[in-house]
Parts: structure tokens; C-alpha cells; sequence
């Protein structure tokens, strides 16, 4: 294999125009003749809206438009809705309110679109935008998650009578209670995943014009497509060909950057509507307000094990904040998005889960790194820390009697999931043995002589990953060949423009160098294009290129045979010559045959150009897992934790390319982290978003983190060709229960068995403190 | 009204006429078309706006263009040779997989370079010290502590 095939740690082609400032993000384009548009937010998080007068912003200096949600109503623009669907046991159908692209009766949290101004300069539309005078009535308004659900919340959405849009549960919970009833010990836990934003570097921006019928947008996405055929039905009642979406380099998505966002309809319509190019440009502050949030859940958990420490039964009731809608997945996360890999990595049969999504006047939540996976894994794991503490085995004792064993791959979980295959206990092993657990209690001793609390933790993960079920990839093979790969994946960080080529290497012999990865355009993308989500691109981007390949190679095949005048069965192919016998033909020879038809059997179209549409069984997907392990120290006085150091084992299969894998492997444990010790998303009893900015909003910086030994346990995927499992979302799945494990371990003595994260100083040392003074109560 | 900057860009005079209240990073973005300088907040803790003003890593967001006037500009384009050779903390970025989409990645280059600067052979508490105006999203910070470091070791062993 050369040093730019499969499994070579290759430094990444797009790096050079990168790093020398030649990369083309949206607000990089302009059009001429463009006007800027710029947004009227709400700044009351719930209010009936009594008017709107538009007429003093109209008269501005430089305003070309004032439009509100009656206009795009008037013009037959239609309404967003959740893609989710659920009933209850009783059959009874979840709520799904319906999303105006700008809200016209009501605002329903801080930041919802009430009108857009559009004007010639950037600094005129926002100065016009001031002078939109909205007349609100307020109305009680609700952000808190716990309070939303109850019977004494104001109502956000009247129609349904109650912020819960369904109590989802999967089976009825007596089943359960009878296996409960058996166990010896009982553990009860009340957890709070917090609520993140997740903040890609790039703020969000659109760019459009209306040029000869077509609409053309340019926006930061995650694969366009799903936005262009949403903008084209909804939005400007065409065929979704007369729509295009480019999104060129993207500032990081995380999940959160491939939906039809309201901006995105109101700049599409708005470009139609006065016939110029349209431009708006987000900043950071409307970021905060606009780009759907994550997590926010409440979890009241109870696990009765047996008297050899086995799990007989677990009871999950979780109540997630959604927002003051429910976007396009919302409600799915928790129920059988990240929620149906309860019980994760652990042999558990009797489960009963409830789920509550409710309606609050807050930004929606939808799917962020991990999308209720990290959930899921988190309070397996904070189960598992109490579990220990009540049955008094060690903490990867107790891990080690309740984790699926080898010999019960394929798993088939309570939920239906599959689990093709894992080492768990592998997992524990390596990566306890890398962090030295063994010798952990000497460390802890040394930082108590230094004052410093010094505590170590494990979190064992297993998540579904794979997204959408179809994909399609295409390679065109130049007469020279060089080749094309035309990607319904898009790569926005994770540096595809290298790993395909690396493909493209070993399954053609193609050098690395003369790849070429063209994505992000829905005029040029394959037309059965996804897009790069739920950790799919290696799985639904690797395998369709590996198939396409496999018909180039057919094709090639084909033409080779007549080139060498040899029987197509007698030709063989590797490393990019094709041979019969002593002959043998390059790819790049059969390739510039291709375009001569003198060259081709009777009947064959020239070229040399295949797609492959991959589908697989919705239900099916790959289960990236492993094991972290953190060691912390904390300083009592001022509640800081440092971080010591962190192991991280995982398996995501085979692994394309290890650098960048690892990369993602970062990545992703900074973003647990962050939601574990820095990022707290605070709302006021009013509604109103009090960290509304990165002044107030808890970002890890390089200082909060250490640097992390990231180790692979290559368990081949056994359901795809090329044994590759998701690596994007690991991280942020491994990283929280690992942490709090390790702070509340170091803590331990203080009688501390959990802390809600985020465990910012002010948080660990008022802990401390209330336990002191239980104590010497 | 309207005020004449002038200064010099990438060694290169530029002038125009710009408000009172236009930042750096919208002289240099949108005036100048030099678009490799990001805007990634509003309240400069981000770092993306990072450029060199004689000599020294400013936020082009926290500072106005007219300040600017008269003074040396380096922005990420002007870092590399004019041959296309790539400046050490540029090379140890791709090395050291310091970057993933790239949004953040010119403010951090322009950061790395005055750390590199300011401390030869930087270890690894001084590099994440010096981060804390520049945030990144993506990458963990890894690739990039490790980047600024091996080329502040190379920068110091006279292997610039």
C-alpha cells in the first residue's frame, strides 16, 4: 500500500489555501447591484404581536424593502414542520406546531424573526431595522426545562393546551416494574444534560440572486440538497432545478448547519420579491439567537441490579427542551435518534424510557454533535458511577460484569438497534492500562501534599452513526487519467478533498495528486446527494466511491479487453493496469481510449464516468464506540479543574486516515468537555438569553484542555466493504461521563457523588463548600 | 464623512476613503478584498480577525482603519513567500493537522507567528496561555499547540 493509500496518515490537500487565506467562505461572495438585508428580532422571548409599522423604516435612507411574514403569507410562501412524527402508546398523535419563516401573530423567544429590512448598505439596513416598530403585548414567558413540563407553565402553543407535545414511551411501564421489583439494590439519579450552542467559527450568511427564472444561493450548509428541494416547494413554488444551493468552504457545521433555516427562505424570497442580489451577513450575537441550540435534557433514572451486580432493569424518564418549536429532528433525538442506544455498551433487557418533549420560549434544539447520542451515553454512565458507589464494586468493575461480551455480537438491543460488533472490555483494558489507573492512588496522594484534589474517570460509549440511509458518488475519469470525484457528501472540516483521493488511490492506482473533489453545489452534485452528518461520510461517501470504482474498473474492463484484443474475462486489475496475459493497458490508456468510440465494444457510451446511488436499510447503521479515561486535578479553593490527562480509546473501524481521525477524535472530546466544564446556556425567568455572546458564553479555550492521546481498537465493521465506523461524534459522546466521573472522584471524600455540568469553578467550589457544611452539621 | 487612510498591506500602499467607524477587519475584507482575514464575533474573543500591525497580532475588529493610517499591515496572504514557500508556523499547521475547516485558522497563523516571535522555543502551558484570545471549534486545540510549538522550536534553531 503507498503512503497515500488507505490507512496512511496523509497531510490534507486543502490545507495550503487554508492557511494562506485563498479559502472562499459565503461572506467571501458578493454580487453586484447586491442589497444587504438585515433582521428584526424579537426582544421578548413571549408576546402576542398587536402591529408592525414598517413605514418609518421604509422611508430610511437606502432602503429598497420592509417585509414582514403577512408578505411572504400574501405571496403563498408556506410554513416549516418538524420531519418527525410520533404516537403515543395509546395512539395518539405528537403536536407539531408549524413555523412561520418570519412569525406574524406571536414571538415565541428572544431572537425570533419578526421582519426583514433590506437597503443598500449593510450599515443602512441595520440602522432601518431600528426603526421597525413593533407593538408587543407581553405574555408570562418560559425557559426553564423542568418548569416548561409542568401543569403550572404558561402555554406557549394555546392550540394544544400544554407545552409536552407527547408522552413517548416504549412500553407500558409496569412490564418493567416487575423486573425492578426483583433487584436487590435500587439507584435513583436526576440529571441535567445542559443546554450548548454550538457555535461553528463561521457566523451564519446567505447570499442570493434571482437571474433568469433560477434562484441562486450561496450559505454555509452540510450538503444542500435536502435545503434546495425545501426552498423550491416551500418557499418559491418551483422545481427544485430552478433552485441552486452552493455552499463553498464551510466554517464548521456540527450538525447544525444543513437545515432550511428561516434566513434562508426570507433572503430566497426576498431576492424574487425585488428582483436584486441579496446578502445577509449574521453576526455572532444573532448566532446565538438563531442557529438551533443542542442537548437540554432532564433525566430521572433508576437501575435495580442483582446481587452479583447485574443489571435486572432501568428506568429512563427524560423530559428535552425543544425550543419554542420543534425543528426539523428535535423530538427525534432523545426517543430513537441518540436515545434508542440506551443502554449503550451494557447488556441490559428489561428497560422501560420515557420521553417528554416540551415547548418553551427558547431557541430550538435539534441535532448537535452527536445528536442525543452523547445524552444517551451520559446518563449510562453517571448510572453506572452510582451503581458502583451503592453495590460498592470499583467503578470498572462494575462496568466490566454489565458490558456486552464478544461472544454476543451481533447484539440486537431492546430497542431493535443491531450492534454488529465491539471489544468493550478490550476498550477498558487498553485504555486503563495507557492511563495508568493502577497506579492512580500514588498520583492522588502526590497532589494532596500539593493541596490539590486529584481524581481519575471512565466512560464507556457506543453510538449509532451512519444518518440518512442514501448517498450518491460519482468519478469521472479524464482522457488524461486524472480523476473527478463529484461528492454527495461535503466535507466542512474533515478534509474529504484528501481522504477520497487516498480512496481513489487504492481502489484505481489514480496518484493522489490527480484526484479532484468537486462538492457543495446542487447544479453539480449527484442527484440522490445527502451530505456529511450523524458521522456517515466514511461508511456512505466511502463505500459509494468504492462502488463507483468497482463500475469504472467494470467499464475499464470492457475496453481494455478490446484495446489488448484479449477476452474481457481474461483481464485483470490492480493498482491501475489492467493485464491479460502478457498485455497489459494503464487506466489512464483506457481512459483516453474511452473518449475515441473506435475504441469501445459495439453499443458502449464513451467516457469513462460512473455513479453509485448507495442505499442501505434505514435500520441499519455502524457502532462506533470506546472507552475515555480523564484524570483531573482540582483545586478546593478555587473549584478549578485542570485537566491532567486524557486517554481515549476508540473503535471506528477501519480508519481511513488516522490523522485526520484523530482530529475528529479532539474535536469532538473538546466539545464534550466544553459542554461538561465551561458552557453554560443561561436563560432568565423572562426568557431573555443572558449568554448572548462569547463575553458570557463558556467556549473552551486551549488552556481549558490537555493534550489527548488518541488510540485506536480497528474492530472492522462487519456490515460495510470497507469496515469503517463513524469518527465525528465520539468524542463529544466519551468525553462528559469521563469527566464528571473523574471531578466527582477527586471529590469523593467530601461525600460529592455528582455535580451538574457544567462544572465551572463557581459550581464545584459551592458544591464543596454545602458538603463541608453538611458535615460538620 | 468620509476620511483617507492610508497604509501599507502585505508591503504593498493602499488608500481609501472610509467612516470614522469602519473597523480594520472591514478596510481590510471588504475594501481591500482580502477576504483571508474572518470575522467570527462581535465582542473580540474569537481571534479569526487577527493581522499584524507593525509587527504586533492585533484584533482588526477592535481596532478602527483610521488608526491604522500610516502604519504596516501583514495579513495571512502576505505571510507566505512571494514564491508560494510557506512560513514555518504555516508548514507546522499542515504538519501538525492544526487545522480542520479553516475559519478560525488565518487569526490563529497570525497569533502563532507572534508567539513564535515573542517565545523561542515555547512549551506547551506558554502556547495555551497565549491561545486564550482565539477560539477554535474544531480541532481541540491539539494539532495547533503542537503546530505553534515545533515551529517556535524551529523558529529559534535558526531554521526559519
Amino acid at each position: 500500500m503507498g503512503q497515500f493509500g488507505i490507512g496512511q496518515p496523509v497531510r490534507r490537500k486543502e490545507d495550503v489555501r487554508l492557511l494562506t487565506g485563498k479559502g472562499q467562505y459565503t461572506d467571501d461572495v458578493n454580487f453586484d447591484g447586491q442589497t444587504w438585508a438585515a433582521f428584526v428580532r424579537s426582544p421578548q422571548a413571549h408576546a402576542k404581536i398587536l402591529s408592525i409599522d414598517t413605514s418609518a423604516a421604509k422611508a430610511a435612507p437606502g432602503v429598497v424593502g420592509v417585509f414582514t411574514g403577512s408578505d411572504m403569507k400574501a405571496d403563498g410562501v408556506g410554513t416549516l414542520i418538524t420531519d418527525v412524527e410520533f404516537k403515543d402508546l395509546a395512539g395518539k398523535d405528537m403536536f407539531r406546531p408549524k413555523r412561520d419563516f418570519m412569525t406574524i401573530d406571536r414571538v415565541r423567544f428572544v431572537g425570533e424573526i419578526v421582519a426583514v429590512v433590506l437597503a443598500d448598505t449593510q450599515a443602512q439596513a441595520k440602522a432601518a431595522a431600528e426603526l421597525v416598530m413593533v407593538d408587543y403585548d407581553g405574555l408570562p414567558a418560559v425557559g426553564s426545562t423542568a418548569f416548561a413540563a409542568s401543569p403550572d407553565s404558561p402555554v406557549i402553543w394555546e392550540e394544544h393546551g400544554s407545552n409536552v407535545g407527547i408522552h413517548w414511551e416504549n412500553r407500558p411501564e409496569a412490564e418493567i416494574d416487575v423486573h425492578m421489583a426483583k433487584a436487590k439494590t435500587r439507584v435513583t439519579i436526576d440529571i441535567v444534560n445542559n443546554r450548548v450552542v454550538p457555535n461553528p467559527m463561521e457566523p451564519r450568511c446567505a447570499v442570493a440572486k434571482w437571474e433568469n427564472g433560477e434562484l441562486t444561493m450561496y450559505a454555509p450548509t452540510q450538503g444542500g440538497r435536502r435545503i434546495q428541494q425545501g426552498i423550491a416547494k416551500i418557499v418559491m413554488n418551483l422545481p427544485a432545478d430552478k433552485v441552486r444551493i452552493i455552499s463553498p468552504d464551510v466554517g464548521g457545521g456540527f450538525g447544525i448547519r444543513g437545515k432550511l433555516y428561516p434566513e434562508l427562505g426570507v433572503v430566497a424570497w426576498a431576492t424574487r420579491k425585488i428582483n436584486r442580489p441579496v446578502k445577509w451577513r449574521g453576526d455572532r450575537s444573532e448566532t446565538f439567537v438563531s442557529d438551533y441550540h443542542g442537548r437540554d435534557q432532564i433525566n430521572h433514572a433508576e437501575l435495580g441490579l442483582d446481587a452479583n451486580g447485574r443489571v435486572v432493569a432501568l428506568k429512563v424518564r427524560t423530559i428535552v427542551n425543544c425550543g419554542a418549536y420543534f425543528a426539523e429532528n428535535g423530538p427525534r433525538l432523545p426517543i430513537n435518534g441518540g436515545g434508542r442506544i440506551i443502554p449503550g455498551v451494557y447488556d441490559i433487557e428489561n428497560f422501560y424510557f420515557s420521553v417528554r418533549p416540551v415547548l418553551s420560549n427558547t431557541v430550538p434544539t435539534d441535532t448537535y454533535r452527536g445528536a442525543g447520542r452523547p445524552e444517551a451515553n451520559f446518563l449510562m454512565e453517571r448510572l453506572m458511577d452510582a451503581a458502583a458507589d451503592a453495590t460498592g464494586l470499583a467503578r470498572d468493575e462494575i462496568r466490566r460484569r454489565n458490558v456486552i461480551k464478544p461472544e454476543q455480537f451481533p447484539y440486537r438491543t431492546q430497542m431493535g438497534m443491531l450492534i454488529d460488533s465491539g471489544d468493550f472490555i478490550g476498550n477498558m483494558d487498553m485504555a486503563m492500562k495507557a492511563a495508568d489507573w493502577a497506579g492512580f492512588e500514588a498520583r492522588r496522594a502526590e497532589s494532596a501534599k500539593r493541596g490539590k484534589l486529584r481524581g481519575i474517570g471512565l466512560s464507556n460509549f457506543v453510538e449509532p452513526s451512519g444518518g440518512r440511509p442514501t448517498e450518491e458518488m460519482r468519478i469521472a475519469v479524464s482522457p488524461e487519467g486524472k480523476a473527478t470525484v463529484y461528492a454527495g457528501t461535503h466535507s466542512h472540516g474533515q478534509g474529504h478533498e484528501t481522504v477520497w483521493a487516498q480512496l481513489l488511490e487504492s481502489f484505481l492506482g489514480i496518484p493522489f495528486e490527480n484526484v479532484t473533489l468537486v462538492q457543495g453545489d446542487t447544479k453539480i452534485m449527484p442527484k440522490e446527494a445527502a451530505g456529511t452528518f450523524g458521522s456517515r461520510s466514511s461508511w456512505m461517501g466511502g463505500v459509494g466511491l468504492q462502488r463507483s470504482a468497482k463500475r469504472i474498473v467494470e467499464k475499464g474492463t470492457k475496453i481494455a479487453a478490446n484495446l489488448m484484443q484479449a477476452e474481457p474475462e481474461k483481464v485483470s486489475f490492480d493498482a491501475g493496469v489492467f493485464r491479460a496475459g502478457t498485455s497489459s493497458v494503464t487506466l489512464a490508456e483506457v481512459a483516453k481510449a474511452s473518449y475515441e468510440p473506435k475504441n469501445l465494444p459495439e453499443g458502449m457510451e464513451p467516457g469513462l464516468d460512473e455513479s453509485y446511488f448507495l442505499k442501505r436499510d434505514p435500520e441499519e447503521f455502524n457502532y462506533p464506540n470506546g472507552t475515555h479515561v480523564i484524570e483531573v486535578e482540582v483545586d478546593p479553593d478555587l473549584g478549578k479543574i485542570e485537566m491532567l490527562n486524557y486517554i481515549a480509546v476508540d473503535d471506528c473501524g477501519k480508519v481511513l486516515n488516522p490523522f485526520i481521525v484523530h482530529g475528529q477524535v479532539y474535536g469532538g472530546v473538546a466539545q464534550g468537555i466544553g459542554q461538561a466544564m465551561t458552557e453554560m446556556t443561561v436563560y432568565d425567568d423572562e426568557g431573555q438569553l443572558v449568554t448572548g455572546s462569547f463575553m458570557d458564553y463558556g467556549m473552551p479555550r486551549a488552556e481549558h484542555l490537555s493534550m489527548i492521546d488518541a488510540l485506536f481498537n480497528e474492530v472492522p465493521c462487519k456490515t460495510n466493504d470497507l469496515g469503517v465506523k463513524g469518527a465525528g461524534e465520539a468524542g463529544a459522546c466519551g468525553a462528559p461521563g469521563a469527566f464528571v466521573s473523574a471531578v466527582c472522584d477527586a471529590l469523593k471524600d467530601f461525600g460529592i457523588r455528582h455535580i451538574d455540568m457544567p462544572m465551572t469553578p463557581d459550581r464545584v467550589w459551592a458544591t464543596i463548600q454545602k458538603a463541608k457544611a453538611g458535615k460538620a452539621a | 464623512m468620509l476620511i483617507n487612510v492610508n497604509m501599507t498591506i502585505n508591503g504593498k500602499a493602499v488608500s481609501g476613503q472610509v467612516e470614522a467607524r469602519t473597523l480594520l477587519v472591514e478596510f481590510i475584507r471588504d475594501h481591500q478584498r482580502l477576504t483571508g482575514t474572518h470575522v467570527g464575533c462581535d465582542t473580540t474573543q474569537c481571534g479569526c480577525c487577527t493581522v499584524h500591525v507593525d509587527g504586533k497580532a492585533v484584533k482588526s475588529c477592535t481596532m478602527l482603519a483610521v488608526q491604522a493610517t500610516g502604519k504596516s499591515i501583514i495579513t495571512i496572504e502576505g505571510l507566505a513567500q512571494p514564491d508560494g514557500t510557506l512560513h514555518p508556523v504555516q508548514e507546522a499547521f499542515r504538519e501538525h493537522h492544526g487545522l480542520q475547516c479553516g475559519f478560525c485558522t488565518p487569526g490563529m497563523v497570525m497569533v502563532g507567528v507572534d508567539i513564535c516571535r515573542r517565545h523561542p522555543n515555547a512549551d506547551e502551558h506558554t502556547v495555551r496561555q497565549e491561545l486564550e484570545g482565539n477560539i477554535c471549534r474544531c480541532t481541540g486545540y491539539q494539532g495547533i499547540v503542537e503546530a505553534i510549538m515545533d515551529a517556535s522550536a524551529k523558529m529559534a534553531g535558526g531554521k526559519a
